[in-house]
């Protein structure tokens, strides 16, 4: 296959809230991940991939919670975030929803961040019986945020990583393989998202009147 | 260059004692204040407004009259004047009405506020800011030129006729600064109508603020007002000062740790690095502020703000005073250095040019809007 685009490069994001070293949460990213690369392969594209552990940013995203601003470094990783042609973002499941470090993350993306981006959703948790929160929980809050979240989202309970799971027809693997393939030949069609910058090109003062709004995103 | 001090007006406890001021003493301290700040030889007074505790002043002008009353040179302004809630009717008449009793020494600055309640209680919704802020200011900046005026809006009732009294004083309006710490569309407003541009820059880093001010003076140079580094820019500060730095670290991490603002959040030491809080030596304060011209470009006003989060008023004062002795004249002779003659100061009220001796720097009447 030929690249439909004039470059390859394509930029991968993988957002991680797993807490423990190390995660099943960052386990099953790894995977996606690796399984995303492979299908972009297949495509003739060979992206950059950046895994972020927002475990390395609590702090700083509580303080940015409280004082209003990102740290230089949180900063960096929000701009690398909002800057993907793919994201893969994961989080364990805690009390039957995503965890507080992983929405506090994408509390702080700023409005429009992520619209459009391709967005494949992953979660894990101790039994199967919380699966449906990918669908519950996160699909509405990627809905919200107007990101393109792609069909298969893929949840890992503590059974799934035994033999069993990953061989039986539907099993971890497929699901994984079939995640990152949707998430793949969706970062092949989309052009790079391209982000307003209000500083760069202002609306001018008379068309934001006329308009009756000062508000772009109205 | 312009330097003095705003006040927010918070009514909070000193986090040392517990004791928090009352409403008269919080007030009665802001004048204390504002007359010290003429003393120690400050150029500005600015009062902010706010409409709900634990904040006291939600009547800038009646303070800024009485402040007028009892000082001879210092400028009153605002920190800032609520230009969405407010109607802009009654703030050309109220900031009118001061120039007259202040003999020209008034401008102020507009804010849009940031507390969702506010709005309702005064009839609007905050969902409207900047169309508001648009708005309202249009009508206002017409009431100061215009004698009668017709005026059709969406956010407020129809004029027909109306003559805002009193007229401003010899004609000339207060000047006026926008503030904004985040909204690209109020530097694009102020740059649009060629006033002021004030980011409050206490809470933010750097590049922010830079890029804020960028953008403002590109557009007021877009909007024919002169070169971009023609543009008239104000930032806030907020500073606390011992002899010995380490000692002024000790004595305001306290009320850094506990204040409504920022307490529970980041280190002093890492809110220190990443915005203009400067704790330390009047040395330090001196090296700091200078580097905000290294952001920003050479600029026309500074504000400090350093009497909220419970510092109680005999600290406070200390601050003023060691301001006005250490710190101010130090910096008006540095920023001096190497400034370029065709940056101008921040407009004054000709009144107030004549009385220090300058040319005036206000724009009269028919000061140019794009057409």
């Amino acid at each position: 296959m030929t690249d439909p685009l004039p470059s390859p490069a394509r930029s991968l994001v993988v957002v991680s809230a797993g807490l423990g070293v190390p995660s099943s949460t960052r386990l099953l990213a790894d995977r996606l991940a690796a399984a995303t690369e492979r299908h972009l392969g297949d495509a003739g594209i060979l992206p950059a991939v950046r895994v972020i552990e927002l475990r390395e940013h609590a702090q700083d995203l509580t303080n940015h919670l409280l004082t209003g601003f990102p740290t230089p470094k949180l900063q960096e990783v929000i701009d690398a975030v909002v800057g993907a042609d793919g994201l893969i973002v994961a989080s364990p499941i805690f009390n039957a929803s995503y965890s507080g470090l992983f929405k506090l993350f994408f509390d702080v993306v700023e409005r429009d961040g992520l619209a459009g981006t391709p967005t494949l959703l992953a979660a894990t948790g101790g039994t199967a019986r919380h699966s449906l929160a990918i669908d519950y929980a996160l699909r509405p809050l990627f809905a919200y945020l107007n990101a393109a979240v792609v069909a298969t989202g893929v949840y890992a309970a503590a059974d799934d990583w035994g033999t069993a799971g990953v061989a039986a027809d539907g099993g971890l693997v497929e699901r994984i393989d079939r995640a990152a393939s949707e998430l793949a030949a969706a970062m092949v069609v989309s052009a790079r998202v391209q982000r307003e910058d209000p500083f760069a090109d202002p609306v001018p003062f008379e068309d934001a009147v006329r308009a009756g709004s000062g508000d772009r995103s109205n | 260059m312009q330097f003095g001090i705003f006040s927010v007006s918070d009514v909070t406890p000193d986090p040392t004692t517990g004791r928090a001021p009352s409403e008269e003493e919080r007030i009665q301290a802001m004048v204390a204040l504002a007359l010290k700040a003429e003393e120690v030889g400050l150029d500005v007074f600015a009062s902010g407004e706010h409409h709900n505790p634990p904040f006291v002043a939600s009547s800038p002008t009646t303070m800024l009259g009485y402040i007028a009353a009892k000082t001879k040179r210092l400028i009153l302004s605002t920190a800032t004047t609520l230009i969405t809630t407010n109607d802009p009717v009654k703030i050309a008449e109220d900031y009118a009405m001061l120039q007259h009793l202040a003999d020209g020494r008034v401008d102020l600055m507009l804010g849009r506020g940031n507390t969702g309640p506010v709005y309702p209680w005064f009839g609007q919704d905050i969902r409207n800011g900047i169309p508001l802020a648009y708005e309202h200011y249009g009508l206002l900046h017409r009431l100061w030129r215009e004698d009668v005026v017709d005026w059709e809006g969406k956010l407020r009732t129809p004029l027909t006729g109306f003559t805002a009294v009193p007229r401003p004083l010899d004609g000339v309006p207060p000047f006026v600064w926008h503030g904004s710490i985040r909204s690209p569309e109020i530097a694009e407003q102020a740059a649009y109508y060629g006033d002021g541009f004030f980011h409050n820059n206490i809470f933010w880093p750097a590049d922010h603020v830079k890029r804020m001010v960028e953008l403002y003076r590109r557009r007021y140079e877009h909007y024919g007002h002169g070169a971009a580094d023609t543009a008239i820019v104000g930032l806030g500060g907020q500073v606390f000062m011992r002899e010995d730095s380490q000692a002024a670290i000790r004595e305001f991490r306290p009320y850094f740790d506990h204040a409504p603002v920022y307490g529970g959040g980041p280190s002093l030491e890492d809110y220190m690095e990443q915005t203009p809080l400067t704790v330390g030596s009047p040395q330090q304060v001196i090296d700091r502020t200078l580097g905000f011209r290294d952001i920003v470009g050479d600029y026309q006003r500074q504000l400090f703000l350093i009497d909220h989060a419970g510092l109680p008023l005999p600290v406070v004062l200390e601050q003023l005073e060691m301001l006005g002795e250490l710190v101010v004249p130090v910096l008006r002779r540095e920023f001096a250095i190497g400034r370029p003659a065709h940056v101008p100061d921040a407009p004054v009220h000709p009144r107030v040019a004549a009385s220090r001796g300058e040319a005036p720097t206000a724009a009269p009447v028919a000061d140019a809007v794009p057409a």
